[in-house]
């Protein structure tokens, strides 16, 4: 068995799993984000009176953090009412961040876990070996009621990464790279578990991007296998026990595949569809109007400090606003205290909230039409981000900071020396 | 549940993501029909407008991807969707929809043989797919016997209540 059948098996109270039998699995962290009220009405809908367990839920303000409008406003008021209600005290407020990196600063993600959230970008836990996956209101309300969800067991797709990333070449290129080759539904209901030479030279913040950006080609959820990088991350955080599952080897994948990455240059994913990926190069020299640094793909200390190197002493183009958010309050904290905000707020950034922000065109950072913007967040749909007339180029962050500086699309690795 | 549905196409392509299914911008509506009036608004803005209860939404691969948000499944419910046909479903937008009693059909290169307007007959149980307009013919995957016990049900909560008020 592979270790992710392992963990559903584990969470189902079976022996064994096999590929496409449905299972129902006790899961061990529930995590409601304030985009839905709706788990609450659902839960009510299904007649819920108290959830299962308290204990294994996370209700978490990120998405209106803080709240713009009086329907946010009205809608993180019944959250708080609702959470003082059922007992639930992981209620994390408006100053926590996004959930999946704020989860992880609160020491909530280990190895072996079953994570649901009511956010696709769930299945960035893989990076700690946790079975993270995202799902709506209403599965979310059946866990609120019943402790469990049903899963079917999914076909595992093997990502082998080797090489070395050349300069101002990032995870991000990486997993831009792959999503550009396989395309947007190439991962449908499949596991992806990345392995390889090249992860012993990644962190826990370039991992926890590769597994994030996974949902981008479908993915139910992301495995990374726990080793002394992991280990080392969690030791100082994580109070829960855990166990660290392996796969047996000689494990039939469903699909394997090998990416050399000693080659590979600054990607971008380009207008309108996040497979849409391109050498950056192709586009050097495009106006931006807008970069965004942040989020749960690319908002850690590590991304922020890229930027840092690159504006460190300098001013950004006159023509662009550089947004720059935090992904959590623990985040903010370490680029505080390591000069990083003092340099991009020096360098012109306007820095907001640690939260979801502008990722999706809910406040802080809309476009407006005809304007160009970078991002270091996820996705480019057609008005993701503000009006449907904006375009968007997802790339890594330094790309980001790169064109904050010259105003324009340019190669991130000159300013890398 | 009914087990034949029978309307007019409304068609589109391949990645049709959740913010085109239903911006971003009106995730902080909580009531199915306001949420029901921006369905599809950021693929077709005047969707709204030619829609009717019980007409059929035809898509090529990937339809639902991107984020979880359950109010694209709502907004598409709240308008009384008949059935979505598509190549393929993005995973949480099928679990969302499902859930919810909406009938997503599994139609391998259905999006080539329907065009906007054409009059569709799926049935549900044996997966036949007429388009009467034209008289093609097409067989869709037939619905599992677990998603077809929820579908029953009208949705996953009539089964969940059941279970919460035995228990």
């Amino acid at each position: 068995m592979h270790a992710v059948e392992r963990i559903l098996a584990r969470a189902a109270g079976k022996e064994s799993v096999t590929t496409g039998e449905i299972v129902n699995c006790r899961v061990d962290l529930g995590e409601v984000n304030d985009v839905y009220l709706q788990t609450v009405q659902s839960f009510y809908e299904m007649s819920g009176r108290k959830v299962c367990d308290p204990t294994k839920l996370v209700f978490l303000m990120d998405h209106y953090a803080p709240a713009s409008t009086i329907q946010q406003a009205e809608n993180q008021k019944q959250f708080r009412e609702f959470c003082q209600k059922q007992g639930i005290e992981q209620f994390f407020d408006i100053n926590q961040g996004v959930c999946h990196q704020a989860m992880v600063d609160n020491g909530l993600v280990y190895p072996g876990m079953i994570l649901v959230a009511t956010d696709s970008h769930t299945t960035t836990h893989g990076a700690f070996g946790a079975f993270g996956t995202g799902v709506g209101a209403t599965d979310m309300a059946v866990i609120m009621v019943t402790g469990k969800l049903w899963f079917r067991v999914p076909e595992i797709i093997l990502f082998r990464l080797e090489g070395t990333l050349p300069k101002g070449v990032f995870a991000k290129d990486v997993i831009l790279r792959i999503i550009g080759d396989l395309r947007a539904d190439y991962g449908i209901y499949k596991a992806i578990e990345f392995t390889g030479p090249l992860l012993e030279h990644l962190n826990v913040s370039e991992r926890m991007t590769l597994c994030n950006m996974t949902t981008e080609i479908g993915a139910k959820t992301a495995y990374i296998q726990p080793d002394e990088i992991t280990l080392d991350f969690l030791r100082s955080r994580v109070k829960h026990d855990f166990q660290v599952f392996s796969t047996d080897p000689g494990f039939k994948y469903a699909a394997e595949h090998t990416f050399s990455v000693s080659a590979l240059k600054p990607q971008l994913a380009a207008p309108n569809s996040v497979d849409n990926v391109h050498a950056l190069e192709e586009f050097i020299g495009i106006p931006i109007h807008q970069a965004f640094l942040g989020t749960c793909t690319g908002g850690r200390v590590e991304d922020l400090a890229f930027a840092a190197k690159i504006l460190k002493g300098k001013k950004i183009h006159k023509r662009t606003r550089f947004i720059v958010v935090p992904a959590s309050r623990g985040v903010l904290l370490e680029a505080m205290a390591k000069g990083i905000m003092q340099t991009l707020v020096e360098a012109g950034a306007t820095f907001v909230t640690p939260g979801c922000a502008a990722c999706l065109g809910t406040h802080e950072g809309i476009l407006a039409s005809g304007e160009n913007c970078i991002t270091a967040s996820s996705r480019n749909f057609p008005g993701r981000m503000g009006s449907t007339e904006a375009r968007i180029y997802v790339g890594s962050p330094a790309s980001v900071a790169a064109a904050a500086l010259e105003g324009q699309i340019t190669d991130p690795s000159k300013y890398l020396d | 549940m009914e087990k034949v549905v029978k309307g007019k196409a409304f068609v589109f392509g391949a990645n049709i993501d959740t913010d085109q299914i239903y911006p971003g911008r009106y995730l902080e509506l909580t009531d199915p029909k306001n949420i029901g009036r921006h369905a599809m608004e950021g693929a077709d803005p005047d969707f709204g407008k030619e829609f009717e209860a019980g007409d059929v939404i035809i898509a090529s691969t990937n339809f639902g991807c991107g984020s979880s948000r359950e109010q694209a499944a709502i907004a598409l419910k709240s308008i009384g969707v008949g059935a979505i046909l598509a190549d393929s479903f993005a995973r949480i937008f099928y679990r969302n929809a499902i859930n919810l009693g909406i009938p997503l059909i599994v139609c391998p290169k259905i999006h080539d043989q329907v065009k906007k307007g054409d009059k569709v007959r799926v049935n549900l149980i044996t997966g036949a797919v007429v388009n009467e307009t034209t008289g093609a013919r097409a067989q869709a995957q037939p619905l599992s016997d677990f998603v077809m016990r929820i579908l029953e049900n009208n949705g996953i909560k009539p089964l969940i209540r059941r279970q919460a008020t035995e228990a």
